[in-house]
């Protein structure tokens, strides 16, 4: 569709032009680039360190409720956590998302993180988003280098849905980030049709070549949304999402992948998460964080419907927080947190990882809940099942899986 | 000296040849070829502005250069003095800043006493304004040039912790004043001002074995030595504050891949743990309340160190690390690196071999002194070959600032053009990783950045940017208002020089769409001049400098 628009969009620039310009329109090959087999890969930063004990809480364990007597969640009862299996319950503002916890499309996974303790949450982003945990001079992303590995023009294959790119998408693979949909346009006014005209036959013409390239991918991606109206598609029929920045960026990513426009990889995120106090049990900080949520992917999973299958969501953070609270009712930086995974494939319905009794003496420093699971290892799975064949050594250098987590079928 | 200036005749006469354009007579010297002073400014004051052009062509290439190398060019002017004003952060200590400038808590705090504190994102914007402003209308726009440089070189980011309230300092403090000193004082006025000991963590470093600093010392009225209230509640955890004795390796990593060494430096993983010994106790005395560097006797490993082959001897205390710095600050890796780097920034992606082995000697015979690279560096004729010209893709930052000199806008910055910056890519003193942002064009050249430098191309000529007024009419206005003469008068002010037929073409056939539509209605068409300075600034020649 894009290929047959932006030629289109190329003969009218350059019959505009008037003058011959070298350029030779380079076959897009998103035909190749996205063979059958391959699922959209969404990943959703939740930013400030994710209490993982109250996002999935172990309900069940009796130094879990010593630890946190104005925290903890109950196992029954009113505000009681959604039973999930074995000791764990689910925060009950994420009920929006049991049904697809029992249809077998969510899992989730238990004490994961850095493999060293990083409780600064710039190291800790950085180092989850740079795939290289310790090594701060990475150029790229994790998420990037799993792109880069092949050549492909398709304007829209990797789409981060906020205002910069984030950490993750850095790198050689073309991917663009815009705050909305409906701001990736040109703002030209009345001469929109010139200016745009104009501008896609000045970088058909750039005697640089990545500015050819990347313009062609500009002007292409444009008119993909402009003719389409993506921007405006609005939800399937009967959904709706939450209010909220997150709900909107997920809507658009919706847009994206209903508009099959070459999507293979989206990043968002979503802040609000760095709970110090007043963090609240089934009510309050943390409660209203888990509503905005679970509404929003509850909605993106309606919203894309049937295509869900082609899609893998990956909710992460770069740290938990504290087994005890603090005396703000709070919790502060700590270590291993939860992983939510959503889709396609998935082998849901479980929780996955190792976990234990959160007693002080099985605890990082004695106080925080360990990544018994390096944060690489289910993001690796994941990429693996949204990308056969993609070169891991590459995406994670250093890093050698230990054995296989199961989440995908 | 005369094999280099045969070269360099070589190259002109290569150039002239080659290129389309009529030769423009100047008063550069003959060995720089056509076009000198607008390629010099490309490189060394984000891009020509008309006060700058005539000031090179008045003092000719070299003669600018010596001027804005002995910073004896004019004081700021009344009225940049007069915006800058209006930045009261700016001249504020770091301990003052964390004072009024202080983070959610505090200033909770003080509005239940009735006082209203400023928050601390106002002293990122300030300081980005600020850096805006003297790139596009301070008096030596080459020193903004290489404070750009070396603070991107020895990077620290507003958005970890305490950061926010020291890089003011850092900049004004630590970088400033050494860009035309000596590479191994700008190296030590960084490792020693707190917001590289913080971004980097050695503030919090010690011999390892160090116990545990309890409440004990506290009581006694000894700051706790680590992590006291370190941040914001928006980076690091104000309640770790336990101390966690142990070595850390950040700040000595760093300092050997990005700061001197370079990542083929030659050292290796125990060379990193040598130099971060010699480095414990390097600290900051309290990050919020009292932001100086402080050398903490207990946390510093006495014992002798062996970096990169050299003996440190044992006891040599706060010394250690300066020896370390002696010892990098003159090692020819950290020539080589740092040739590398400049050749990179201030010649192409793709530097000449050639040009950084002279480079590198230079450094080393120079012993370090960063005039003497500027001038070797200005002096070489790869510097002026016809494939360096526009060999560089501009930055986010480098963009918008030579868009707004070669439009002499009347600039006042405000909030928005600093996050213009930052959705193509370049959030001012925030830059992700120590690497700081990238210096070559790959990074840069996304579709997203693209369509933003696009619509502030068509915002900035139709007066759509916050803050930047342009006056089109007066920056060109042709004999004779044809579309031809527009392109080409306002080509020349913009571009430097005369459009490529390629772009001139394109443009008017963008204007003619309109015209025809336009006598369609039977109406004579003015032409559209705004679409026409849209259109070169957002083209693929107005990107490269």
């Amino acid at each position: 569709m894009s290929l047959l628009l932006s030629r289109r969009l190329l003969l009218r620039a350059l019959g505009l032009s008037g003058v011959g310009l070298a350029f030779a329109p380079s076959l897009s090959n998103r035909a190749l680039a996205s063979p059958a087999s391959r699922r959209t890969l969404v990943t959703v930063f939740l930013r400030g360190g994710v209490d993982g004990l109250s996002l999935v809480p172990p309900v069940e364990d009796a130094a879990y409720h010593r630890a946190r007597p104005t925290l903890a969640l109950r196992a029954t009862g009113e505000g009681a956590a959604l039973k999930l299996s074995g000791p764990f319950g689910l925060h009950p503002q994420l009920a929006p998302l049991m049904s697809l916890w029992n249809e077998g499309h969510l899992a989730v996974l238990h004490g994961v993180g850095l493999p060293t303790p990083v409780r600064s949450h710039f190291d800790a982003q950085d180092f989850v988003e740079s795939g290289t945990p310790g090594r701060k001079s990475t150029p790229d992303g994790w998420l990037n280098r799993a792109l880069s590995a092949e050549e492909s023009a398709a304007p829209l294959r990797a789409v981060a849905l906020q205002a910069t790119l984030p950490r993750a998408l850095f790198g050689d693979a073309g991917a663009l980030a815009m705050g909305r949909l409906e701001e990736f346009r040109l703002r030209a006014g009345k001469r929109g049709a010139e200016a745009t005209r104009g501008f896609a036959a000045l970088y058909a013409g750039a005697v640089d070549q990545a500015l050819r390239t990347t313009g062609q991918g500009a002007f292409d991606a444009l008119s993909q949304l402009d003719e389409q109206h993506l921007a405006r598609l609005p939800p399937t029929s009967g959904v709706e999402y939450p209010r909220g920045p997150l709900g909107q960026r997920l809507a658009d990513i919706a847009r994206l992948i209903r508009g099959d426009v070459g999507l293979e990889v989206a990043a968002t995120e979503m802040g609000g998460w760095d709970t110090h106090a007043a963090q609240g049990a089934a009510t309050g900080t943390f409660a209203n964080r888990c509503t905005e949520l679970a509404g929003a992917l509850s909605a993106f999973a309606r919203d894309v419907g049937p295509l869900l299958g082609r899609v893998t969501v990956v909710v992460l953070t770069e740290f938990g927080r504290t087994v005890r609270e603090n005396g703000s009712r709070g919790t502060d930086h700590g270590v291993g947190s939860a992983m939510l995974v959503l889709g396609g494939g998935v082998k849901g319905g479980r929780v996955y990882g190792r976990f234990e009794s959160l007693t002080p003496d099985r605890l990082q420093d004695g106080r925080d809940v360990p990544a018994w699971t390096d944060v690489r290892a289910p993001l690796a799975e994941v990429l693996s099942a949204c990308r056969p064949g993609v070169d891991l050594t590459r995406v994670f250098p250093g890093f050698t899986p230990g054995p296989s987590l199961g989440l995908f079928a | 000296m005369r094999l280099l200036s045969l070269c360099s005749l070589a190259v002109v006469l290569l150039s002239c040849a080659s290129t389309p354009h009529p030769v423009v007579r100047s008063e550069a010297p003959p060995d720089q070829g056509p076009g000198a002073e607008v390629h010099l400014l490309q490189r060394w004051a984000f891009g020509p502005s008309e006060r700058d052009l005539a000031e090179v062509r008045r003092l000719g290439v070299r003669g600018w250069v010596e001027e804005r190398l002995a910073r004896k060019d004019a004081p700021v002017s009344a009225a940049l003095e007069a915006k800058l004003q209006e930045f009261p952060t700016l001249t504020m200590s770091m301990t003052q800043l964390a004072s009024d400038y202080p983070g959610k808590k505090e200033r909770e705090q003080a509005l239940l006493d009735g006082r209203e504190l400023m928050r601390p994102v106002r002293i990122g914007l300030e300081l980005s304004a600020a850096k805006v402003l003297r790139a596009v209308e301070g008096p030596n726009p080459l020193e903004e040039v290489l404070v750009d440089f070396w603070f991107n070189h020895f990077n620290v980011s507003a958005d970890k912790g305490a950061v926010r309230w020291m890089v003011t300092s850092y900049e004004r403090d630590a970088i400033r004043p050494h860009v035309f000193g000596r590479f191994r004082d700008l190296l030590e006025a960084t490792a020693r001002h707190p917001a590289m000991l913080f971004y980097l963590d050695n503030w919090r470093s010690t011999r390892d074995g160090m116990p545990k600093l309890g409440q004990r010392l506290t009581r006694r009225g000894v700051a706790p030595m680590m992590m006291e209230d370190d941040g914001d509640g928006d980076d690091e955890d104000p309640a770790e504050s336990e101390p966690k004795p142990g070595l850390n390796e950040n700040y000595a990593r760093e300092l050997l891949e990005l700061h001197t060494l370079g990542v083929d430096g030659g050292y290796s993983q125990q060379d990193v743990r040598e130099v971060a010994r010699s480095f414990t106790g390097w600290s900051i005395r309290r990050p919020r309340r009292e932001p100086e560097f402080v050398f903490r006797r207990r946390a510093h490993d006495m014992e002798a160190k062996q970096v990169l082959g050299q003996v440190i001897p044992a006891r040599g205390g706060e010394a250690d690390g300066e020896k370390v710095l002696d010892l990098l600050a003159r090692h020819p890796a950290t020539a080589r690196h740092l040739a590398t780097k400049l050749a990179r920034r201030f010649v192409s992606d793709t530097p000449p071999p050639a040009l950084v082995d002279r480079l590198a000697k230079v450094f080393l015979s120079s012993d370090g002194d960063l005039p003497t690279m500027y001038r070797a560096l200005i002096d070489s004729p790869e510097f002026w070959a016809p494939e360096a010209r526009g060999a560089k893709v501009k930055t986010p930052f480098e963009f918008v600032v030579s868009a707004l000199r070669a439009t002499g806008a009347q600039v006042e910055v405000r909030p928005r053009l600093v996050q213009a910056l930052a959705r193509m890519g370049e959030p001012l003193y925030r830059a992700p990783a120590p690497t700081g942002f990238p210096e070559v064009a790959a990074p840069w050249v996304n579709s997203g950045a693209l369509v933003a430098r696009l619509n502030f191309s068509l915002d900035l000529v139709s007066g759509r940017v916050p803050g930047a007024r342009v006056s089109l009419a007066s920056l060109a206005t042709p004999s004779t208002p044809t579309a031809e003469a527009w392109v080409d008068t306002l080509g020349r002010a913009l571009l430097g020089t005369t459009p490529s037929e390629e772009t001139r073409a394109t443009v008017l056939a963008a204007l003619s769409k309109r015209t025809e539509a336009a006598s369609a209605e039977g109406e004579p068409s003015p032409v559209d001049v705004q679409l026409v300075a849209g259109l070169l600034l957002g083209s693929p020649e107005f990107q490269r400098q």
